[in-house]
Order: structure tokens, then C-alpha cells, then sequence
């Protein structure tokens, strides 16, 4: 059965590995439905998130393949409920739409959401949260004559205690065993 | 780590100096403006370095891959920007995927030209990225020590694969503080998964408990080193051993628990009794759908084992009920102290049985055919294997007459196969057996090649002729692309779309390049023939013609169960 997955992906800083990572899903003919990445809490590594939608054998599969490059220190993957995650989306409505009545502050106070600048002819609005969430407040001020819209990728965080600076000194004193 | 004294030099100089610190004494390539630093400083290492000039950058490629293959070096190749790191691709792919250590070194434009589509700019990174275990672009001469010694150390540790690194003119031109450090960790990497002895004992028992156990051995057994510990345990055990494309010659043919190749055109009895054997270990090999057939019918009925160094490889095809991880020189050293010593005569006289059916209703015909017909693939393999007594490296092209090479070929020496095992490259072997036979010149190298493989890399003759390297070339001429025409026929309807070839006069090429070249077409000239073609000191070509029509059999329909091996 197919099932949302979240993959997610330590990894040194360096040139390429996003297309080595990338080459990984596209290979397989598996589309990623959103990808971020940044550096982690450790200095020079980076942290890739990503979400596909597949059966769980085959992110097994893609997770192993991941795991295989050389510079990925580690990936993992994870079913919705064994993670914390957020997506945020940005919203832009022309000013005087904005200032014409109380409607839209309604709205994006009972989304939770907030303006987050007041520029000449637009106002941006900001809102947090999952996937659905940005959708209704985007449904909502669609309406209104919304003019941009942009939604980022997930950014997620396994429930579970471990970290990552320990993982780390795990793998480099298991080396030097060696 | 090992440290050694700095010293300033030019960063060409620091690439030959870092090849010479890896122990490389020999390289394969093709110069170009992008790389022409480092050929100058090719000059003034020419005692300590011999660089193999080849025809065609795929030609240096191969070369090297064969290089690698029959000793236990990695394979170094040199090649310009654009076009000539292009030609690389196919070898690449070919090394990837029949896990061959390899060094590929690429000129780049200089760095301030970089995504400008500056002349022989290609996003070299780019193209090579899914074909390389890994890949590195240097911009700073500083770079290049480094980058060398990651590079040596990712080809050859754990599954070996190719590496490309890709060197900016400025980087080649200016100058760095060089000092050489051997690459010995990456934290990132964990190249040899070690051993859990729990999954050992778990394996040992199901091999202890089993009536009909079955070994399938791949090429791991030669990458791993293991051909004691191989031999140890399937004789302790007295397990049924067959072998994939890449696994032969891990141990002779002639060994009475060899049972044969597997696969689409592998022989009766192993594919046949992957389906009822009740415990399958596969020791280093990755289940290629040419081993397998259909999948969902493969090995069904049985416990699997799976001894393998990749994790990736692990459920990637077949469930493992045991996976046990790890080198597999330490995994069956390990494994043979927990099985029982047994022996299986009944289930391994079930392979006899198959076989002589497999003699009969195959090999006789093909080996002993009616007189009228025209000479056969097998009988001239079996006259090469009986003239060499088995012991020659053989390297193989790709199509009917490499199913053949292995099928007959009688191996009896430890690593002596070079083929194009998972990409399947036709023009493979000319260039390979070079390699091979620059990387062992005391053993007798012989590529087989089929008339159309042949023209896809001919021009490596010249190679052959230049550096006078004694390796032999025969080539089974049936004027068409053999397999393809044989799937054309039973596939089909026979309707031979594009297979027929119309060649030229491969005596008149060959003694072009002043190679000594003979051609058989009738019987009673072939056994001479192959005498005076082994007996040769130098290199030599001899050209046999074979039945146009012939097919290869048994073999397993693509799609079909192995079970369902045809013998007709
Ligand atoms: C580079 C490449 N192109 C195409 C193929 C597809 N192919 C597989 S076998 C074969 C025919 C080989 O013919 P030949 O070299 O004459 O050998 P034969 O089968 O006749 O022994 C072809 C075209 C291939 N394997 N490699």
C-alpha cells in the first residue's frame, strides 16, 4: 500500500551529493513531492527532508540506496506519526483588498497565521503548519484576488531521542576502531 | 595516517606524484588541450610511469577495467575535457554496475570558465554522477593530494566501483605544497559492514538442517579475496556450487561440487534445481534478472541465505530470510566453523542426471555436430580450452559467442574471466584483453569476440601494435549480430530486421596493423590452426567461421521461470 514517507538525510557539505541524491528517486521513476535542505545543528552537515508518497518496500529500498553514497553519514525514514513536521507558506494579497473591511483579518486570524509584512501595494501574510492547513488558508484567500503563493517543503523532526552530534561521534570513533 | 615531507610543485606534477604514491605503473589514455599539463609532466616520468596511449578514450577505459579485473590494482585512465571525458561514460557505466575499481582523471576548462560552454566544457560531474561510486571536481592544486587519495581508497574498499575526478586547467597549472597522505577513512563511509556471528549461527543452522542445499556464487568470491575460505566451506558442507557469468573461476570447473553457470544461458541442471533446492545461499551475487528469470517463481520454495557486503543488495530482489552482512573472506571462514561436515550424493547425482541430459540433448550436437554442417561455436572454445588446458585469462565480448566461452570454456585458474557481465558492452574485449594482458604478461590472455563486437572497438588494434602486446584475438565470425538475430528468430517470426552484417575483409585489417592473422573455415584446419595461434609469442588473430544460424541452448526465455529452461 502506498503511504506518505518522510526520508530524511545527514550528509557532508559538498557539491553534487543533491544530484546523487535526487538521481536516486528519478532513477526509480519516483516523483519527490517536496525536498529542503539546510545545515543541521552540527557545523558541515547538512540535513535533507523529503516526502514521497510509495510503498513501503520500496522507500526500504531507496533508503539503502541513499545510505550507500559516500558522503550521506545517514538515512532514515519515518511514517507521519513518529514525527514532529511543518510546512510554511507565504501568501500575497494586493493592500487594498487588505484594507477594504475586516474579512481577511478574520480570516487570518482564525488560521492561525499572521502579516507578516506591509509593503507599498501588497501585504504578505505567513502561516505555519501541515500541508492541509496552508491549503484551507490558501482556499480561503483565494477568493479575494491572492496574486502569490509560494509553500515550502517539510521540515521534520523524529520523535524519538537521539542525537545527532552522538551519532556522529559514534561513526568516527567506530572508525578509528577499525 | 602517513605522513611524508612537503615540497612545492606544479599541480600536474602533484597528479603523477599521487598516481606514483598509490603504487600505479601504469595508466591508460588519450591526451587533449584540457589535460595537457599533466601529459607534460607525463614526459619527465616516463621510467616510472608507462601511459598506454589506446584509440579511443572507451578503448582506455576498458583497458583499464581489465587491468583491474585479473590483478588487484585499480585501473587508471586519463582523458580530456567534452568529448573525451564523454567517451568514458560507457566504461564508467560498465565498471558501476560489475563493481570494477577504477581511477578516471579528466581535464577540465579552467575554472573561471566553468558554465559558460567555453570549448570542450561538458558538465562532466553531471553526466558521470549516476555511473560512479563517486566523482569530485578540483579547482585548487591544493585540492589535489586529497582528492587523489579519497578517490584510490573509495574504488578499492568494500564493493569496488569507479571514481572520476574532474581537474580544472588552473588547477593543473598552479602550484601547491605537496605532501601525500593514504586515504584510510571517511566518516561518512563504512565500506566493510562487519560480521553479526548471530546471523552466521542462523545460517549454519538452516544449512545444517537442510536436505538440498544449493550455493549460488557470484563475483564477490574473487572481489573478496576468498577463494580458500570458498573452497573450505562448500566442501566442508558439500553444497552444490553454481556459478553466475562473473562468479566463474572462483573455483575450477573440474571440482566435482562445481555444478555449472547459471542463468538465461547457463546450463540445465542449476537452473533447473534452483526450484527445488530447499536452502539457497548466494554468496556474492546480486540476483541479476539474468540469473533469475521471473522473479516471483525464483528459488520460491526455498530458505535463502544471502552473504553479501552491500546492504543495499540485501531484499533488493530476493527476500533474504538470513542476510549476513560483511566481507565474505570473514563471513565464510565463519560460516564453515558452524556448519556440519555432510555430503549430499543423492541430490548432487540429481545434477549428473540433468547434466547428461544437458550433454546429450546440447553439447553432443554442438560439439561433435554432422560433418555437412558448418563449424560450431563450442567446438572451437572446447579446442581453445583443451589447448590450454583451462588455465588461459579469458576475456569475452558480448552476444551468442560469450555464452558459448562460458559454457565450454573448461576455467581451471583462479581469476581468469573478464567479460561485460552486468552492462552487457559489446567492444569490451579487444580493449580489455589489452589491459589484461599488460597487468599479467606471464598468463596466456585470449579475447573471443563475435564479428560485430569486434568493429565496435577495432580500431584498439592499433594499440595492440604499437606496444606490441602479445594478446591473442579470436573472433567467431557468423556475419550477424548472432544473439540478437537468435531472439529474432525465436521471438520474432524470424524476421531478421537490421542482424545481418556485411563485413569487410577482417584478414586484411588485422594484417594492416601488422598483426599475424589466420582464417578457418573448414573442420579439419581448426586444430593446426589453434596450435599455431596459442604457440605465437606475439599477438595474433584468428578468425573463425562459424555457423550463420546457429543458436545458443538451453536457455531461459526472458520472463520465464528458470524452472522452464529450454533445451531446443
Ligand atoms: C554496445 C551494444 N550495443 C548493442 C548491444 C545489443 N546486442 C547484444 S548481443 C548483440 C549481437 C552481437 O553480435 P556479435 O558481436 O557478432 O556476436 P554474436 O552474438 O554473433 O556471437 C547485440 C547487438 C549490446 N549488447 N551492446
Amino acid at each position: 500500500m502506498k503511504k506518505q514517507y518522510t526520508i530524511i538525510v545527514y550528509t557532508e557539505n559538498n557539491i553534487g551529493l543533491m544530484t546523487r541524491i535526487s538521481n536516486v528517486f528519478s532513477r526509480r521513476h519516483v516523483n519527490i513531492e517536496s525536498i529542503t535542505c539546510s545545515e543541521s545543528e552540527v557545523r558541515g552537515v547538512h540535513r535533507f527532508t523529503l516526502v514521497v508518497h510509495v510503498e513501503e518496500e520500496k522507500v526500504i529500498k531507496i533508503v539503502k540506496q541513499i545510505d550507500k553514497q559516500i558522503e550521506v553519514l545517514k538515512a532514515v525514514y519515518h511514517v507521519n506519526d513518529e514525527i514532529v513536521y511543518q510546512e510554511v507558506a507565504l501568501y500575497k494579497i494586493p493592500i487594498n483588498v487588505f484594507s477594504s473591511g475586516k474579512e481577511i483579518e478574520h480570516i487570518v486570524r482564525a488560521h492561525y497565521a499572521r502579516v507578516l509584512a506591509v509593503k507599498g501595494q501588497f501585504v504578505i501574510i505567513e502561516k505555519t503548519g501541515h500541508k492541509e492547513e496552508t491549503q484551507e488558508l490558501f482556499d480561503a484567500l483565494n477568493p479575494y484576488g491572492l496574486i502569490g503563493f509560494v509553500r515550502s517543503g517539510r521540515i521534520a523532526i523524529p520523535k524519538p531521542m537521539e542525537s545527532l552530534k552522538d551519532y556522529i561521534k559514534d561513526l568516527e570513533s567506530s572508525i578509528n576502531q577499525n | 595516517m602517513v605522513t611524508g615531507k612537503a615540497k612545492v610543485m606544479k599541480g600536474c606534477d602533484a597528479i603523477v606524484e599521487s598516481l606514483l604514491k598509490e603504487g600505479v605503473d601504469t595508466i591508460f589514455g588519450y591526451p587533449g588541450g584540457a589535460i595537457m599539463p599533466v601529459y607534460d609532466s607525463l614526459y619527465d616520468y616516463q621510467d616510472q610511469l608507462k601511459h598506454v596511449l589506446t584509440r579511443h578514450e572507451q578503448g582506455a577505459i576498458h583497458a583499464a577495467q581489465g587491468y583491474a579485473r585479473v590483478s588487484k590494482n585499480v585501473g587508471v585512465c586519463l582523458a580530456t575535457s567534452g568529448p573525451g571525458a564523454t567517451n568514458l561514460i560507457t566504461g564508467l557505466a560498465d565498471a558501476y554496475i560489475d563493481s570494477t575499481p577504477l581511477v578516471c582523471i579528466t581535464g577540465q576548462v579552467a575554472s573561471h570558465l566553468l558554465g559558460t560552454d567555453a570549448f570542450q566544457e561538458t558538465d562532466v560531474l553531471g553526466v558521470s554522477t549516476p555511473v560512479t561510486k563517486w566523482n569530485f571536481q578540483i579547482t585548487k592544486p591544493e585540492e589535489i593530494p586529497g582528492a587523489i587519495a579519497k578517490a584510490f581508497y573509495i574504488a578499492q574498499s568494500g564493493r569496488p566501483g569507479p571514481v572520476l575526478i574532474d581537474i580544472t586547467k588552473d588547477a593543473q597549472f598552479g602550484s601547491l605544497n605537496f605532501k601525500y597522505n593514504k586515504c584510510l577513512e571517511i566518516r561518512s563511509y563504512r565500506p566493510v559492514p562487519s560480521v553479526d556471528l548471530e546471523q552466521v549461527k542462523k545460517a549454519a543452522e538452516l544449512i545444517n538442517n537442510a536436505k538440498r542445499p544449493m550455493v549460488l556464487f557470484g563475483q564477490g568470491v574473487i572481489l573478496g579475496d576468498a577463494k580458500k575460505e570458498f573452497k573450505s566451506f562448500i566442501e566442508k558442507a558439500g553444497i552444490p556450487s553454481a556459478w553466475t557469468i562473473l562468479g566463474v573461476s572462483s573455483i575450477p570447473n573440474e571440482h566435482p561440487l562445481n555444478v555449472g553457470m547459471l542463468g538465461m544461458h547457463g546450463n540445465y541442471a542449476p537452473n533447473k534445481l534452483t526450484s527445488e533446492c530447499d536452502v539457497l545461499i548466494a554468496v556474492g551475487m546480486r540476483f541479476d534478472d539474468r540469473v533469475t528469470g521471473k522473479v516471483s517463481t525464483f528459488a520460491a520454495q526455498a530458505k535463502v541465505i544471502h552473504l553479501e557486503i552491500d546492504p543495499a543488495e540485501i531484499d533488493k530482489i530476493i527476500k533474504a530470510d538470513v542476510a549476513v552482512l560483511g566481507d565474505c573472506k570473514s563471513s565464510l571462514s565463519l560460516l564453515t566453523q558452524y556448519v556440519n561436515s555432510a555430503t549430499h550424493t543423492n541430490w548432487l547425482n540429481k545434477f549428473k542426471e540433468l547434466d547428461t541430459e544437458e550433454y546429450r540433448e546440447v553439447q553432443q550436437k554442438e560439439l561433435i555436430p554432422d560433418t555437412n554442417k558448418k563449424i560450431t561455436m563450442a567446438e572451437v572454445i572446447d579446442a581453445l580450452s583443451v589447448k590450454t588446458n583451462g588455465e588461459a585469462i579469458m576475456v569475452t565480448d558480448v552476444g551468442q559467442h560469450q555464452m558459448v566461452a562460458h559454457r565450454y570454456y573448461q576455467y581451471s585458474s583462479w581469476k581468469s574471466n573478464v567479460t561485460s557481465g552486468g552492462l552487457g558492452t559489446m567492444g569490451f574485449a579487444l580493449p580489455a584483453a589489452l589491459g589484461a594482458k599488460l597487468a599479467q604478461p606471464n598468463r596466456e590472455v585470449i579475447a573471443v569476440i563475435g564479428d560485430g563486437g569486434f568493429q565496435m572497438t577495432i580500431q584498439e588494434l592499433g594499440t595492440i601494435f604499437q606496444y606490441e602486446i602479445p594478446v591473442k584475438i579470436l573472433v567467431l565470425n557468423n556475419e550477424f549480430l548472432g544473439m540478437v538475430r537468435q531472439w529474432q528468430q525465436l521471438f520474432f517470426d524470424k524476421r531478421y530486421a537490421s542482424t545481418e552484417l556485411v563485413n569487410p575483409d577482417f584478414q586484411t585489417i588485422v594484417k594492416g596493423y601488422h598483426i599475424p592473422a589466420e582464417l578457418v573455415d573448414k573442420r579439419e584446419d581448426l586444430s593446426d590452426a589453434m596450435d599455431r595461434f596459442i604457440n605465437s609469442n606475439s599477438s595474433y588473430f584468428l578468425e573463425v567461421r562459424v555457423g550463420k544460424e546457429d543458436n545458443v541452448f538451453p536457455m531461459v526465455p526472458s520472463g520465464s521461470s528458470v524452472s522452464d529452461i529450454r533445451l531446443k
